[in-house]
């Protein structure tokens, strides 16, 4: 007999945790900052001005952001059909690839079709690529943990055969693509908001922030508002009620991976067509793994996603910036953070589980 | 309470356990005296098994004394439980299939890690018990290929093996047959008169009048009564038990059946290994008449309403609803529900309720296709909620809040909301499958008045049941299986638990 589940109100569950996880890896990460004989005070307080204390440094946390949050959701809509993504990486760079082929094509149309052609080819080249993880667990009994870490390193030597031999810039040494066409490319958020009058620096922030904004409201629609989204936590929560309930848990794997991998798609959206114009060798640069930490510290809930996406888009912004002024602190102790961060906040969640149900319970009976 | 040669065997004082807000246990006291068979009873969730499990150590209890023989003891873990003598055999038995009979019992006592002396001392020890208590069991046998009988003996064997004075039977009954049953009772009676003491956990009221000394009775986590089996009665424990009167027998009135409506005819299906579960079955359901499965867990009756259910293929057999013959593209969960077939799951937590949604959304369970719940794709929390709200007045589950968590609600209000999904939509067949499995006694009179309504109504019900006693209430017909087979077929009012125990046990009306 196992110990029980700890129960916690809802809002101790969704915020306290959560909060309680954060601040035990920035205790943790500030007692390292000390370890290497700089002042863990200081280092925050540069680690949030550089984030978040200006216009540009706003700007870039909320693309870093967008990139969190593509990849979070990946990680979420899977996570309730009981689904363990770790493919977004793969799925990412398969829908930069689709996009890059999309726009060798579609360079003579208007930008009011282009751009969004281009978005949807990304998207269902990343549906493709978590389909077929989900179509081997389904039809294959593989498991889509182990067969999306393969594909993973399928997409990424793809990429690198394919920028080299076949898709690449005639004349470059680099593994990149031609520079997109301009109808086909996202507008940046300082020209997009131009006209109405504000004046932003120039930052890779995008209107794919607006996208991934959108996605977020449409994952939640999706999970809680509609049959697809009841079948989808049905099959996640318990797979034979859903057999009973005429929900096929095989159909239900197969379209959830495949959402998935359009999210994760978004990534690509963001740093392709979003910022670099072109598609460059390596641009996932690991954001589909951080997604996973995303998602469980969201609690797989879309403003868990996007809030924990943003504390990552500080962290991301804010330790570029630390390292910057802080020679000692390198971008390597930034890594350490975000790790320190993803432990407590996915692996040892329990851990912070029992104590707070403890201490919520001697408060209510002091209280 | 205590024994005429001193201290009792064992004695609980003052025990209490608290989950939570929920207290399990208030102020429990129990004694029993060495030599004698003590009945524990209550409803699920009286506090019976976490009562036990202190005792077992699984947990331990908040305030409360533990004394064997008169000294306290503390018990934290199994192994503290098995040093004081105690031993338990649980419902769902601890055993490895693929060894021996007398591997599992030196399992967890092999003293040393070499096994042969282990194995040694065990086959002599085994041989004299099975000789005091006249246990027929090969040691060498391996376990997987015992019967669910012999499978509890080795159970049984392996706590005295390891020096159990005291035994805690939890629901021992639940798999046998009655005259497995009854074996398990001459057992148990030898046991008592080596000195051994023995706690019967069971909700069959039959079994504590038939085989213990006393009894006592747990309500809502207190002990409310002691009692001395030989002065009370069946409907005086039960009482005990919910606290009201209540009505053991389930009455209804003779009826025409109608048409026959689902018939199946050589049904034959195998598992994921291979086995054949299901083997040439065929049954026919009429309208307004219930036919009951009379059968140990096990033997097919699971297979038997998943295959109709839709939710298995067979391997061989034709299905017809209402005189057609279903293909097997019809046979699906959700098609059959569109043509009047419900089902109520055996078990509600593996497939009849998503315990971690709310009660509303279980109320759509199935039925989440329904254009009345929300336009195209979407679905409309409101009219979920207004839905489930009514359903949940109309079968008194508590309490009628659609937003809280399935997984609160206790057992009998869980099957309601099982209950009010299928049956409020009106099916033409019934599929039930263990209708009162962890229901209270309240709650288990409501649904079988439930079920007697709908046959009144015209509906054709197939029961699925291991409790014997709600067969034979029910049933207007009754088919016994065993093995996969059906061995018999008898009209309720003409057979009895005997010839139905036969049946059972696989003694077919050609061999008898």
């Amino acid at each position: 007999m196992s110990a029980a589940p700890v129960d916690l109100p809802r809002w101790a569950d969704t915020a306290l945790v959560p909060l309680v996880s954060v601040a035990a890896a920035l205790l943790v990460a500030g007692l390292v900052v000390v370890g290497i004989g700089e002042s863990p005070l200081e280092a925050t307080a540069l680690l949030l001005r550089g984030s978040l204390g200006s216009a540009e440094g706003i700007g870039f946390t909320l693309y870093y952001t967008t990139n969190f949050i593509f990849t979070g959701l990946a990680v979420a809509v899977a996570y309730h059909a009981g689904l363990f993504n770790i493919g977004g990486e793969g799925q990412a760079t398969i829908a930069g690839l689709c996009a890059a082929l999309a726009c060798t094509v579609l360079g003579a149309l208007p930008g009011f079709l282009a751009a969004p052609l281009a978005i949807l080819a990304a998207a269902a080249g990343g549906a493709l690529y978590g389909f077929i993880p989900g179509w081997l667990q389904a039809r294959r009994g593989s498991h889509v943990v182990i067969t999306t870490i393969m594909l993973n390193f399928v997409a990424a030597t793809l990429i690198v055969y394919l920028l080299r031999e076949v898709m690449g810039k005639a004349g470059s040494m680099q593994p990149e693509t031609p520079d997109f066409p301009a109808s086909a490319v996202l507008l940046p958020m300082h020209k997009l908001l131009a006209p109405l009058g504000l004046k932003l620096p120039a930052t890779p922030l995008n209107s794919a922030f607006l996208l991934a904004l959108a996605a977020l409201a449409a994952v939640w629609l999706l999970i809680w508002r509609t049959r697809l989204g009841y079948a989808i936590r049905t099959v996640g929560a318990n797979p034979h009620a859903a057999a009973y309930a005429g929900i096929s848990p095989a159909r239900i794997t197969m379209v959830a991976m495949a959402i998935s991998g359009a999210l994760a798609g978004g990534l690509a959206v963001n740093e392709a067509l979003g910022v670099q114009h072109r598609l460059v060798l390596d641009f996932t640069a690991g954001y589909g793994f951080v997604g996973i930490a995303v998602a469980l510290m969201g609690r797989a809930h879309p403003v868990g996603v996007g809030l924990a996406a943003l504390l990552f888009g500080i962290l991301y912004q804010g330790g570029a910036e630390l390292s910057f002024d802080k020679p000692a602190i390198t971008r390597d102790m930034v890594v350490v953070i975000g790790g320190v961060l993803i432990l407590f906040a996915g692996a040892l969640d329990g851990l912070f589980r029992r104590a707070v149900a403890v201490l919520l319970r001697v408060g209510r009976r002091t209280g | 309470m205590t024994a005429a040669g001193g201290a009792p065997a064992i004695e609980l004082a003052g025990i209490s356990k608290r989950f939570g807000t929920v207290a399990a246990n208030k102020d429990v006291s129990l004694a029993a005296a060495a030599g004698s068979i003590h009945g524990l009873v209550g409803e699920n969730g009286a506090g019976k098994s976490t009562l036990m499990s202190i005792l077992y150590g699984f947990y331990e209890a908040d305030s409360g004394d533990i004394r064997i023989k008169g000294s306290p003891v503390r018990i934290r873990s199994s192994s503290d439980a098995i040093a004081a003598g105690i031993g338990m055999v649980h419902q769902h038995f601890m055993l490895v299939e693929t060894l021996s009979v007398v591997e599992n019992v030196v399992l967890g006592a092999e003293d040393g890690p070499f096994l042969k002396a282990g194995l040694a001392k065990a086959r002599a020890e085994l041989a004299q018990l099975s000789t005091e208590y006249g246990l027929s069991i090969d040691p060498e046998a391996r376990v997987g290929d015992l019967s669910v009988g012999l499978q509890q003996r080795v159970e049984i064997l392996k706590a005295l093996y390891r020096g159990a004075q005291i035994l805690i039977l939890d629901e021992p009954t639940a798999v046998l047959t009655p005259p497995e049953a009854d074996q398990l009772f001459v057992l148990l009676r030898a046991l008592r008169d080596q000195g051994k003491t023995v706690i019967l956990i069971t909700h069959k009221l039959r079994e504590i009048m038939d085989v213990t000394d006393k009894v006592s009775v747990m309500r809502r986590g207190e002990m409310v009564a002691h009692l001395v089996t030989a002065e009370t009665s069946p409907a005086a424990l039960a009482e005990a038990m919910v606290g009201r009167r209540v009505l053991l027998r389930v009455e209804k009135e003779p009826r025409q059946r109608g048409a026959p409506v689902l018939e199946a005819a050589g049904l034959s299906c195998r598992d994921a290994r291979g086995a054949e579960v299901l083997r040439d079955v065929g049954l026919t359901l009429h309208a307004g008449e219930i036919v009951g499965i009379a059968g140990v867990a096990g033997n097919g009756q699971s297979e038997l309403l998943e295959v109709l259910a839709g939710l298995i293929q067979p391997s061989r057999g034709v299905i017809r609803l209402g005189g057609e013959i279903l293909s097997a593209a019809e046979r699906h969960p959700a098609a059959l529900r569109r043509r009047g077939l419900m089902h109520i799951p055996e078990d509600r937590h593996r497939s009849g309720l998503v315990t971690a949604f709310s009660a509303a959304e279980n109320a759509i369970l199935g039925y989440q296709d329904d254009p009345a719940y929300g336009a195209g794709p979407l679905l409309s929390p409101r009219r979920i909620a207004a839905q489930a709200r009514q359903a949940f007045t109309a079968y008194d589950v508590r309490p009628p809040d659609p937003a809280l968590k399935t997984a609160k609600f206790s057992g009998g209000n869980q099957q309601k909301i099982v209950l009010a999904r299928e049956i409020e939509r009106q099916p033409k067949v019934l599929l039930v499958g263990q209708p009162t499995r962890g229901v209270d006694i309240g709650a288990i009179e409501f649904i079988h008045r439930r079920l007697i309504a709908l046959r009144d109504a015209g509906v054709a019900i197939l029961l699925v049941s291991v409790e014997l006693e709600e067969v034979m209430a029910l049933s207007d017909r009754i088919l016994a299986m065993c093995g996969g087979r059906i061995t018999g077929e008898r009209a309720a009012q003409a057979t009895d638990e005997r010839e139905l125990g036969l049946l059972m046990a696989g003694v077919t009306d050609e061999a008898a």
